[in-house]
C-alpha cells in the first residue's frame, strides 16, 4: 500500500448526487435540467435497458431457464444484485433477520421494479389516530409534485375519488385479464374493493415525450423496457438528464463518506472506484443523497467529524431509527373452471391491471392502518419451476375421461395434465403499512467492514403483533377472496406459527424512514425540504425521509419528494451559494 | 413515440405485422454478432459462473442414461411433441444440478436408492432392466398417496426428477410450443377475447 493516494479533483460541481435510483435519478434530472453542474456517484455498473434488458428473451436462452440462481427474481430480471452481494456484508442483532435486497447499477432497483405507482393519502402524512408522528407537510403540500411526476414519467389508472387512495393525471389501464375477471368476482363477495391497477407504464405516447415508446404489452417490466415504456430512473431520468450536457454520471463509484469542513458544511464526499480501487475525492457545493434508505443512513452514520462527532446530520440521534419495511403475506392456488383454457397473448403489462385499495378505513380492527392487495395468475411464459408439484394438484380433479385421478404419475396422461393446468393458477399478496417505531433501526457494526474497508450496517427489527395480526386478517381475506371465485388453495394456509406468512422485514424492498424529515431538530434529521437541520447544504432524496410510509409504494413519494427538493434547492441558490 | 415507432426503436424495423411475428418467432436464427449481443446486459460474474459451470461434469454416463429412461417414462413422445430427451431434458438437468447444489445429493442419493431397488427385484441396474420391469418399480414411487412403506424415499426422488423434467421440456421451444404459450411478442392488449367472455359467463364486464 506504498503507493496508497487520493485522487483529488479540482473541479466544484453545483451539486454531487450519490445513488442514480428514483431518488437520485430525479434530484439529477431536475437540477440538469435547470442549467446546474451535476456530478452522479453510482456504486455499480453502467446500465441502459435500451441495449442491457433482457426483454424478449426466451426461457431456453438462459441455461437455467430463468432460475433465480444468480439474480433473486430470476436470470431474465433487472437486478444487478440482490440479497446479498459479495464482499459487501451486512449484520444482524437481536435475532434480527431484516433482508436488504441492493441493486448495484444505474437507475437503482427501479430497472426491475413493480412500476405499481401509488401516492400516498392525506391520512398518510397527517395520521389521526396518534400512533405515529405527522409528517411536517401534507398530502396537499405534494399534490402538485405528484401531479408534475405524473406529467413527467406517467401513470395509468383511473378516477375513483377515494380520498385515501388520491386520483392522479392518468393514461388508460390495460383492461383486466380473464382471471382477474374472477378475482373481482370473489373479491366482491368478500365485500373487497377491486379497481384498476395503477403503473407506470406508456399504455399510450406519452403527450410531448419523443425519447420514450409505448407500452406493446409483453408483460416483462421487471426486465426493464428497451423502448422506456416503462419507468427507470436509467431511462426516464438519468440518461435523459446525462443529455443536457450538465450531468456526469461515473459509475462503480462506492462513496466512503461526505467530507465536511471546519464549520460543518459539506464539500464533497470520497469515494473508492470498484473497478482501479483507487481512492477519490469529488468536490460540491450541495450534497445529494439518493444512495437508498440504508445506504444513506450508512453513508451519515460513517460521515463522522469533529463538527458531527455523531455521524452526520445526526445531532438527533435519529439516524438510522424508525426503519420500516412494508408488511407482506401471499396465498396462491388455481382456478379449475380455467382448465384446458383457450390459448391468446394476455401477457399485458408487468404491472398490475387490477389491485385492492385498502377497503376498510373506517373499521374498528384488531391492528391499526391496513394494506392493499396485489394480484396474479394467467398464461405466464414458462420458465424455470414450471409444473413443479403437480402431484399436489392433478388429484383433486377429474381427468378428462371424468373419473378422479391419482395423484402423481407419469406418461402421456401427466404429460396432459400439465397442458390442462396451464394458465389455471392465481395468487393474491397484501402489502400493508408496517409502523414507524424507534426500536427498529441500522445502525454501524462496530467490528464489520467490507472489501472496501467501510463499516457495514447492522439492523434490529422486530415485527409487532400488530403486524402480524394485520398478516392474519390478510390471510383470511385472501381464503374469502379463493372461496368466492371458486379457487383452489395449493399454498400452506399459514397459521400462527408461521406469523400468518409475514415475510420477513426488507422482503418486500420498501424499507423506508432510517433519516426522518420532521420540524424539530431534536427529533428528526431534515426539515420539511429534505434538508439536513445540522447541515444546510446536505439533502436526503431516496425512502429515508419518510416519517411513516401507508400501505402505498414507496416509488412514486420517492419521485415527488426528490422533485420538490430539488426545487428547493434552485430556490436555494443564492443561500446555499449556488451557481 | 407511439407503438409503431417503439418497435423500430426495439430494432424491429420491419412493421408489418408478418414480419414482425417472424423477427420473434422462437429459434430465429441469430445475427453474427450474436456471441457479443447474447451477453449484453450479463454481469461478468455471471458470464464467467456460466462458463465454468458449463465446462464441469456432474453425473457420470450410468446416472445420465438412468435420467434418460426416467425422464421419457415422465415425458414420452406424443401426437402433439416429443419425448423429455428429445427436448434434452438430462442435459439440462445436468447442467441445474450444477446451477442448482442442492439438487445434487437428493438426485445423485435417489439414481442410487432406484439401482439397488432394481437390482433386489430384477438383478440389473434401473435403465437396464425391461421397460416393464422399469415401470413396475416406478409404479411404486410415482403415487405419493398410495405409497407402500418403505418407498417414501423414492417417492420423494420421483417427485423432484417430475419437476425437473418439467421444468427442462416446457421451458424449450418445443415445450412452449406444446402448451400453446402465444405470447412473449409486440402485440397490442385489447381485453379478453369476446368468445372467452361469453364461455365464463362474462359477457358485458371489461
Amino acid at each position: 500500500m506504498s503507493d496508497f493516494q487520493i485522487k483529488k479533483s479540482d473541479v466544484e460541481y453545483d451539486a454531487i448526487i450519490v445513488g442514480s435510483g428514483a431518488g437520485g435519478g430525479m434530484a439529477g434530472y431536475v437540477l440538469a435540467h435547470a442549467g446546474q453542474k451535476v456530478l452522479m456517484l453510482e456504486a455499480g455498473d453502467y446500465y441502459d435497458p435500451r441495449t442491457d434488458s433482457l426483454q424478449l428473451k426466451w426461457p431456453w436462452e438462459s441455461p437455467r431457464r430463468g432460475a433465480s440462481t444468480t439474480r433473486p427474481f430470476g436470470d431474465f430480471d433487472a437486478a444487478y444484485g440482490g440479497w446479498s452481494l459479495e464482499g459487501e456484508p451486512y449484520t444482524q442483532k437481536n435475532g434480527s433477520e431484516f433482508a436488504w435486497f441492493r441493486s448495484r447499477m444505474l437507475g437503482g432497483r427501479t430497472n426491475h421494479w413493480g412500476r405499481i405507482s401509488l401516492r400516498m393519502g392525506p391520512e398518510d402524512f397527517q395520521p389521526k389516530d396518534g400512533l405515529t408522528d405527522k409528517w411536517p407537510i401534507s398530502y396537499d403540500d405534494l399534490k402538485p409534485f405528484y401531479d408534475k411526476v405524473d406529467r413527467l414519467i406517467g401513470v395509468y389508472g383511473t378516477k375513483e375519488n377515494i380520498e385515501s387512495e388520491p386520483d392522479g393525471i392518468f393514461l388508460p389501464p390495460p383492461k383486466p385479464r380473464l382471471h382477474e375477471l374472477f378475482i373481482r368476482k370473489g373479491a366482491k363477495k368478500a365485500g373487497v374493493t377491486v379497481i384498476p391497477g395503477r403503473g407506470s407504464v406508456l399504455t399510450e405516447a406519452l403527450p410531448g415525450n419523443k425519447d420514450r415508446g409505448s407500452c406493446f404489452f409483453c408483460g416483462q417490466c421487471g426486465r426493464s423496457c428497451k423502448v422506456y415504456a416503462d419507468f427507470s430512473s436509467s431511462s426516464c431520468l438519468v440518461i435523459p438528464a446525462v443529455k443536457t450536457g450538465n450531468l456526469k454520471v461515473i459509475t462503480n463509484a462506492m462513496v466512503r463518506e461526505v467530507l465536511t469542513d471546519k464549520s460543518g458544511m459539506a464539500t464533497g464526499v470520497s469515494y473508492v472506484s470498484t473497478k482501479d480501487l483507487q481512492e477519490y475525492q469529488v468536490r460540491g457545493k450541495v450534497v445529494i443523497l439518493g444512495a437508498s434508505a440504508g445506504e444513506s443512513a450508512r453513508l451519515l452514520l460513517n460521515s463522522k467529524s469533529p463538527a458531527h462527532p455523531n455521524g452526520l446530520a445526526n445531532n438527533s440521534g435519529v439516524v438510522g431509527k424508525y426503519l420500516h419495511d412494508s408488511t407482506g403475506a401471499s396465498l396462491s392456488g388455481f382456478l379449475p373452471q380455467l382448465m384446458d383454457r383457450k390459448r391468446y397473448n394476455e401477457d399485458g403489462v408487468g404491472s398490475v391491471h387490477i389491485y385492492s385499495p385498502w377497503w376498510l378505513k373506517d373499521k374498528k380492527l384488531d391492528f391499526p392502518r391496513g394494506y392493499h392487495i396485489e394480484y396474479g395468475g394467467g398464461l405466464h411464459m414458462p420458465g424455470y419451476g414450471f409444473g413443479g408439484g403437480m402431484q399436489n394438484m392433478n388429484g383433486m380433479l377429474p381427468g378428462r375421461d371424468g373419473k378422479k385421478k391419482e395423484a402423481g404419475g407419469y406418461g402421456a396422461s401427466l404429460k396432459d395434465d400439465y397442458r390442462r393446468f396451464f394458465g389455471t393458477g392465481v395468487g393474491m399478496a397484501g402489502r400493508g403499512t408496517a409502523i414507524a417505531r424507534e426500536s427498529n433501526y441500522c445502525e454501524i457494526d462496530p467490528k464489520v467492514v467490507d472489501k472496501y474497508g467501510i463499516p457495514v450496517l447492522r439492523f434490529n427489527y422486530k415485527w409487532d403483533p400488530d403486524e402480524v395480526k394485520q398478516a392474519k386478517h390478510m390471510q383470511e381475506t385472501f381464503k374469502e377472496i379463493m372461496d368466492g371465485m371458486g379457487a383452489i388453495i395449493t399454498s400452506d394456509l399459514p397459521g400462527a406459527d408461521t406469523s400468518y406468512g409475514l415475510e420477513a422485514p426488507g422482503k418486500i424492498i420498501h424499507e423506508v424512514g432510517t433519516v426522518r424529515m420532521g420540524d424539530d431538530p431534536a427529533k428528526s434529521a431534515l426539515n420539511k425540504y429534505c434538508q439536513a437541520h445540522d447541515c444546510k447544504n446536505l439533502f436526503v432524496v431516496d425512502a429515508a425521509p419518510f416519517v411513516q410510509q401507508g400501505d402505498k409504494n414507496a416509488t412514486w413519494t420517492i419521485l415527488a419528494l426528490s422533485m420538490r427538493t430539488a426545487e428547493y434547492i434552485l430556490s436555494q441558490k443564492k443561500k446555499l451559494n449556488v451557481a | 413515440m407511439n407503438r409503431r415507432e417503439s418497435l423500430k426503436a426495439l430494432g424491429l424495423t420491419a412493421i408489418s405485422t408478418t414480419l414482425l411475428l417472424d423477427a420473434c418467432k422462437p429459434g430465429k436464427q441469430e445475427t453474427p454478432n450474436a456471441e457479443s449481443a447474447s451477453q449484453a446486459g450479463r454481469q461478468q460474474f455471471e458470464v464467467e459462473r456460466d462458463k465454468a459451470l458449463q465446462s464441469a461434469k456432474f453425473f457420470d454416463e450410468h446416472e445420465m442414461a438412468t435420467i434418460a429412461v426416467l425422464a421419457d417414462i415422465i415425458i414420452p413422445k406424443d401426437d402433439r411433441s416429443g419425448s423429455a430427451t428429445d427436448a434434452k431434458v438430462p442435459e439440462f438437468i445436468e447442467f441445474i444440478v450444477k446451477d442448482i447444489p442442492e439438487h445434487q445429493t437428493p438426485m445423485r442419493g435417489g439414481l442410487r436408492w432406484l439401482d439397488l431397488q432394481s437390482f433386489n427385484r430384477f438383478e440389473k441396474p434401473f435403465k437396464d432392466a425391461s421397460p416393464a420391469q422399469q415401470i413396475s418399480l416406478v409404479d411404486d414411487i410415482a403415487y405419493p398417496n398410495k405409497v407402500k412403506p418403505g418407498m417414501l424415499q423414492g417417492v420423494e426422488f420421483f417427485n423432484r426428477m417430475r419437476d425437473l423434467t418439467a421444468s427442462g421440456f416446457f421451458t424449450t421451444e418445443m415445450g412452449v410450443k406444446d402448451l400453446g404459450y402465444v405470447g412473449n411478442k409486440p402485440n397490442r392488449w385489447e381485453g379478453v377475447p369476446q368468445d372467452v367472455l361469453k364461455q365464463y359467463g362474462f359477457e358485458g364486464m371489461v
